[in-house]
């Protein structure tokens, strides 16, 4: 066997554990959209049907319809806009005061702020809900908005931190000569410079309260004040049957998130891969 | 967090203010509540199970999309896809494919001659059925992971292999394993901390069961907190399974030391 032969028959092998992986991963997602465009009949049928024979458009319109699935929307839209706001401004100030100003035990409250990011959330979940349930702030949007405000989340500011160390001191040492006072460096220079950065901490913020489920569900009974993963939660277990419905449902909830995908792609997996947010 | 210790040593149930018990959580938890040790036994099986198929499985197809033919990027993102897709969103979709008689993978097996399980409805089948879905989940961004570290190792090594004659087989265990080891460790920690929280898959598909089968340690914990109001309960369930996540990666230190390769270090 020659070398170019042996080279082909490597590269259709290649190809073709490629393309089993890629259907592995892949169909799902047609199955999903298949099944969100069918009708109830048409669900129930051995073998399934792939293309349905009509596409019920109206099952989106449905879902409307059976949960107040636009008001849903709306909170969860209103809920991740103050969580990344309040997320990228304060894990920005305490990346800052870690990578560009010296202050005595910096390297210490460094490493405790690393330390958190291996307790479990459960641990101080309880404490956390009770002290909210205090001062009265159950059933309302504070508990899960109000905290990003508060650093930021340990993840982040390492993230920003690395970042940072890369902007070269000179530059934040001759803008210090000139006068100018460290708020003005870290919002003119700094995070002009530090964009896509930013850019990936915003994304994996909206990603995870997009889809955060327990803290509404533990912080939200009225139904009104519910997020769309939590509507999504609830649609599961009254409307067990309706696989179309929960299907388009979840399309809708996925749509955001792959729009940003392969808008942000770059950012997207430079974030993946320095975490391993997915859990 | 001292709270939390507080707690865990009180009989609490939100309304009325907590009243030092002592150890007596601990106890009750250790020596007569069966659920506890079926919640650990649910989440220990879970992880074990994920863990080596997550980390080989991404391991391997990292390999494979390092490959350099044509088209390979594409794989790469199409992978890398599913991993967008995570929490209640992942579960309400694979209980549709997990649906015996009419989801997508019992029709798949009928169709090739194989009648499929019940999967989350068998005790049996339903935990690596949750595994099988978390590794559709995770794999692609583990593998993206892998990869990068991949395209770090020097090519001289693989030469090295080439001229020796060994084959694909060779370089991965000779080569890649080793090279990567850190990361792998660094993985494989991060991975078995991540399986032992699991908790949105059961509460939205099978709310622990069936049989208790997918009663695992943050379903029961959160139950505890939030069905039964008993706080300092699951507060103490809480640090044990900090204690327990604790042990686990002194362990894994422990053993690292005989595997894990640091460059620059002998």
């Amino acid at each position: 066997m020659t070398n170019t032969q042996k080279k082909y028959i490597k590269n259709t092998f290649i190809y073709l554990l490629l393309t089993v992986f890629a259907l592995f991963f892949v169909i799902p997602f047609l199955w999903i959209l298949s099944t969100s465009l069918k009708g109830d009949a048409q669900i129930f049928t051995i073998p399934p049907q792939w293309i349905p024979e009509t596409f019920h458009w109206d099952n989106y319109a449905k879902v409307f319809e059976r949960i107040p699935f636009l008001l849903y929307i709306k909170n969860s839209v209103f809920i991740s806009a103050i969580v990344i706001t309040g997320t990228v401004l304060s894990s920005s100030i305490v990346a800052y005061s870690f990578a560009c100003l010296n202050w005595p035990g910096r390297n210490f409250m460094f490493i405790l702020v690393l330390a958190t990011m291996m307790l479990p959330i459960q641990v101080i979940m309880i404490p956390v809900f009770v002290f909210f349930k205090e001062i009265g702030w159950l059933n309302s949007f504070k508990p899960l908005t109000l905290p990003a405000f508060l650093g930021g989340g340990a993840f982040n500011v390492f993230l920003l931190r690395q970042f940072f160390l890369s902007i070269p001191k000179d530059l934040l040492d001759s803008a210090r000569i000139d006068g100018c006072s460290e708020f003005r460096i870290y919002w003119n220079i700094v995070l002009p410079n530090a964009k896509p950065a930013l850019a990936t901490v915003a994304i994996l913020t909206f990603m995870f309260t997009w889809n955060d489920f327990l803290g509404p569900l533990i912080y939200l009974s009225d139904q009104a004040k519910g997020t769309i993963a939590l509507g999504l939660g609830m649609f599961v277990g009254q409307y067990v049957t309706e696989w179309s419905l929960l299907m388009a449902a979840s399309m809708l909830m996925m749509l955001p998130m792959l729009l940003i995908f392969f808008a942000f792609q770059k950012y997207f997996i430079q974030g993946f891969l320095m975490t391993g947010l997915k859990d | 967090m001292i709270m939390s210790i507080y707690y865990s040593l009180c009989r609490y149930d939100v309304l009325r203010i907590p009243q030092f018990i002592g150890l007596a959580n601990y106890e009750k938890l250790l020596f007569e509540d069966p659920y506890f040790w079926t919640s650990i036994y649910n989440t220990l099986f879970y992880t074990a199970l994920r863990v080596p198929f997550s980390i080989v499985g991404s391991l391997l197809l990292a390999v494979l999309v390092n490959n350099a033919v044509k088209g390979v990027k594409v794989f790469r993102t199409v992978y890398f896809i599913p991993s967008i897709v995570t929490g209640v969103v992942l579960s309400v979709v694979w209980l549709w494919m997990f649906n015996p008689q009419f989801g997508l993978i019992n029709s798949f097996l009928a169709f090739m001659g194989i009648p499929g399980p019940l999967w989350l409805l068998d005790p049996d089948w339903s935990k690596p059925a949750m595994v099988l879905m978390s590794v559709w989940s995770i794999g692609g961004g583990r593998m993206l992971v892998f990869l990068a570290a991949i395209q770090n190792i020097p090519l001289h090594l693989y030469e090295a292999v080439d001229i020796d004659g060994g084959g694909w087989w060779a370089k991965f265990r000779n080569v890649t394993v080793p090279m990567l080891s850190p990361v792998i460790f660094l993985w494989t920690v991060m991975e078995i901390i991540f399986s032992l929280q699991v908790f949105v898959e059961a509460y939205i598909m099978t709310q622990g069961g069936p049989l208790n089968s997918t009663m695992f340690y943050n379903l029961y914990l959160y139950n505890k907190a939030f069905n039964d109001f008993e706080m300092g309960y699951a507060s103490a369930l809480a640090w044990l399974l900090l204690i327990i996540s604790l042990i686990i990666t002194i362990i894994q230190f422990r053993i690292s030391r005989k595997w894990v390769y640091y460059e620059g270090s002998k």
